[in-house]
């Protein structure tokens, strides 16, 4: 079993931490793991990437060879395009619909076209997701959720929902649900 | 900590096998990619006080090397680290510790950025451990980050010379699964038994130098037997391989299948293993170096061979088998192997990727420091240059602002415009951040005051090392001001602006009449960064 996974996003949206939380629950249940992650300038707004490795053997690398991702999870449609040439011929690429907008923004449409016209792409709707529960910082865990479905390592569903209602269980049941709900959202995108 | 594994960070796998090591300090400033070896062990103090390990951040890394060595003379440990560029700062101490030697282990990790991710430029830091004559380690992974940091302070103190541990951005910011081993004790407080070692006056350096060369034939000897040397010849394979750092990872990704029949030799330590290299030489007709940085293997190999009088051809970064500029990569070193590309044909993106490049958060202070400095300075457009620095406020570079018109290195921005207004231009500005101004603009500034240089000083003062996550400010805010005062400056050219929209037009006022004033003059522009929580 080898799962490359490239999480692409914009500084500030918390790819980090979506990858991190995969690869807390992926290394819990006993997999080899290897995360590499974007420090520094590039947190400032900038184009963000983390290389997820997981694998039953022996990881060599730090970061994905271009052309052998498994998947692309990228929290926003302009970046899930930037590293497509990391994507595997039949790779798949999940995506957020929500543009995040700081620089000169192409036709949005055409990005979700380009993306849409490949065999195996998944678009989470995160504007419906956002206007459904008022909440804009779900959209990560919605993410998570529709990642979890797609590479359907055993257990995995069960440790990230324990590790959501650890981290917000402090700010009460209310937003533990609320992210029960994204991480729901998600899985529902993946067929 | 009782756990016996942790994922890990290349960076934090340092700060453990620092720990481990009994390390009583660890010494650093902040600087990507080797910021979070510094933070880990803070947060590990944070975690466990007991027994006492100071990590509060150092002003700057020549101080952060020359505590090192207060402390080896007294026979503690000390880890010190900062990013490549730092290993500049603290060359002076760095080399000079050399000759003394150490009593208790240093070892300085100094983390490499090819490719420049945030750095501005790609130095290999393995040329200075060579240019000091010590030894340097070079981790693959992060495993090895852990373990080479445990047997270098060992080493340290058997050969009495300071280590330099050499890592490169991914290995730095790649987390993994580290394992432990039984962590140590630190030293007993030890005075030496001479000082002579320890006054480099010419006549104590002399034999110190010496006794420095003769320990290179035992360094050898040690990299030698060392198992991070590792040699695995593949009998009847034409092709020797040399790879070390992630070299080897992207090398056996590529042919973990088998695909390509070579011997290796990873380099895990320097000096490099002169038994092991003519091994390998003796044993193939060509070989290939892969290494990440300079060409530094490649350049020693051709002396070594001739030495041996082997003829076997090397290829690498020299002949332009792997590229000499940025990071390596798996398709790279696929390449360099003569293997067909991975990589998608299908990734025709049309034109709809955009460059992202980082930028200034919205409400940032220095937003509103630059519109305030740019509107001061329209119409001047001849006779004005902004020198900056390094830090946030570098991005002040980019559009929309476009504000700053050089960068060079810590502390910089106030040299040259004092150097610029001395050699007549008629407004000189720099513009530089509190923990820059601390760590590299005191120097500078004391100079152009009590030379009277007719410039203008932007302390863009948020109170945090923003950059590199917020790391604290040794000296900001009135300390800062004093500081300032009590170097002489004239009380009616210290001004004080607070950068935020609404005081836009008071700031442009105060900022073209200190452009206007024929002295120095220093302006502080207080707001904290809207990061610090």
């Amino acid at each position: 079993m080898k799962k490359d996974i490239i999480f692409a996003g914009v500084g500030g949206q918390g790819i980090v931490s979506a990858a991190a939380m995969i690869v807390t629950q992926v290394d819990k249940l006993g997999f080899q793991c290897k995360q590499n992650e974007v420090h520094g300038m590039a947190q400032r707004g900038g184009s963000v990437v983390c290389h997820v490795r997981i694998s039953d053997g022996q990881i060599y690398s730090d970061i994905i060879p271009k052309g052998s991702a498994d998947l692309i999870l990228a929290t926003e449609p302009m970046e899930a395009l930037r590293y497509i040439e990391y994507l595997s011929k039949d790779g798949t690429v999940i995506t957020s619909n929500r543009p995040f907008k700081n620089i000169d923004y192409p036709d949005e449409k055409d990005i979700i076209n380009s993306i849409e016209k490949r065999s195996n792409s998944i678009v989470v709707d995160a504007n419906g997701l956002v206007d459904e529960l008022k909440n804009e910082r779900v959209i990560n865990v919605a993410m998570i959720g529709a990642l979890s479905k797609a590479i359907g390592i055993e257990g995995l569903k069960d440790g990230i929902l324990k590790d959501v209602e650890k981290r917000f269980s402090k700010k009460g049941e209310a937003v533990v649900q609320l992210n029960h709900k994204a991480f729901e959202f998600g899985e529902a995108a993946v067929q | 900590m009782s756990s016996e594994s942790m994922a890990l960070l290349g960076d934090e796998a340092i700060a453990m096998g620092a720990i481990h090591s009994g390390i009583s300090a660890a010494y650093a400033y902040p600087g990507t990619p080797a910021t979070e070896i510094q933070e880990a062990i803070q947060k590990y103090v944070a975690a466990y006080p007991d027994p006492k390990i100071n990590s509060a951040w150092s002003i700057n890394e020549k101080v952060a090397m020359e505590e090192a060595v207060g402390a080896s003379l007294i026979g503690k440990r000390s880890l010190v680290n900062m990013k490549h560029v730092g290993v500049n700062v603290a060359a002076d101490p760095f080399m000079n510790a050399a000759i003394t030697g150490c009593g208790g282990g240093i070892v300085i990790a100094a983390a490499d950025d090819p490719s420049m991710h945030s750095s501005q430029n790609e130095q290999d830091s393995r040329y200075y451990a060579d240019f000091a004559k010590i030894p340097c380690f070079e981790p693959s992974n992060q495993q090895q980050a852990y373990d080479m940091t445990r047997e270098a302070f060992d080493i340290a103190e058997k050969y009495e010379v300071p280590i330099l541990l050499r890592l490169t951005t991914r290995l730095a910011h790649t987390r993994a699964r580290v394992s432990f081993a039984k962590p140590r004790g630190q030293n007993e407080l030890k005075l030496p038994d001479n000082f002579k070692k320890w006054t480099l006056l010419p006549s104590n350096a002399r034999p110190q130098y010496k006794k420095l060369l003769q320990k290179q034939k035992d360094l050898i000897a040690y990299s030698d037997a060392s198992a991070f040397n590792e040699l695995k010849i593949t009998k009847g394979s034409k092709l020797g391989i040399i790879t070390s750092g992630l070299g080897y990872n992207y090398l056996m990704e590529n042919i973990q299948d088998g695909s390509i029949e070579c011997s290796i030799l990873r380099i895990g330590v320097y000096p490099l293993p002169e038994k092991k290299i003519k091994e390998l030489a003796s044993s193939c007709q060509e070989i290939l170096v892969i290494e990440e940085g300079y060409p530094y293997i490649e350049r020693y190999l051709p002396s070594y061979l001739m030495r041996f009088g082997i003829n076997v051809s090397v290829k690498g970064k020299l002949d332009g088998t792997l590229p000499e500029q940025g990071e390596l990569t798996p398709g790279i070193v696929r390449a360099a192997l003569g293997m067909g590309s991975l990589e998608n044909c299908e990734s025709d993106t049309s034109g709809l990727v955009r460059p992202r490049p980082p930028a200034l958060c919205k409400g940032c202070p220095h937003h509103d420091t630059y519109l305030a400095l740019n509107e001061a300075l329209k119409g001047k457009e001849k006779e004005r240059i902004v020198f900056s620095d390094i830090g946030c406020y570098t991005l002040g570079a980019y559009p929309p602002y476009e504000t700053i018109h050089s960068c060079l290195c810590m502390g910089a921005s106030i040299s040259m415009a004092k150097a610029a207004a001395e050699n007549g231009l008629k407004y000189a500005v720099a513009v530089i951040g509190d923990s820059t101004f601390d760590h590299s603009g005191i120097t500078p500034l004391l100079e152009g005051i009590k030379r009277e240089n007719p410039f203008t000083v932007v302390i863009v003062d948020n109170s945090t090392t923003a950059m590199t996550g917020g790391q604290d400010t040794i000296c900001g805010e009135t300390a800062l001001e004093k500081l300032v005062v009590g170097m002489g400056i004239d009380q009616k050219h210290l001004r004080r602006i607070i950068p935020l929209p609404k005081q836009h037009e008071q700031n442009v006022k105060v900022f073209e009449e200190e452009l206007e004033y024929a002295g120095p003059s220093v302006i502080i522009a207080l707001r904290k960064c809207i990061q610090i929580k």
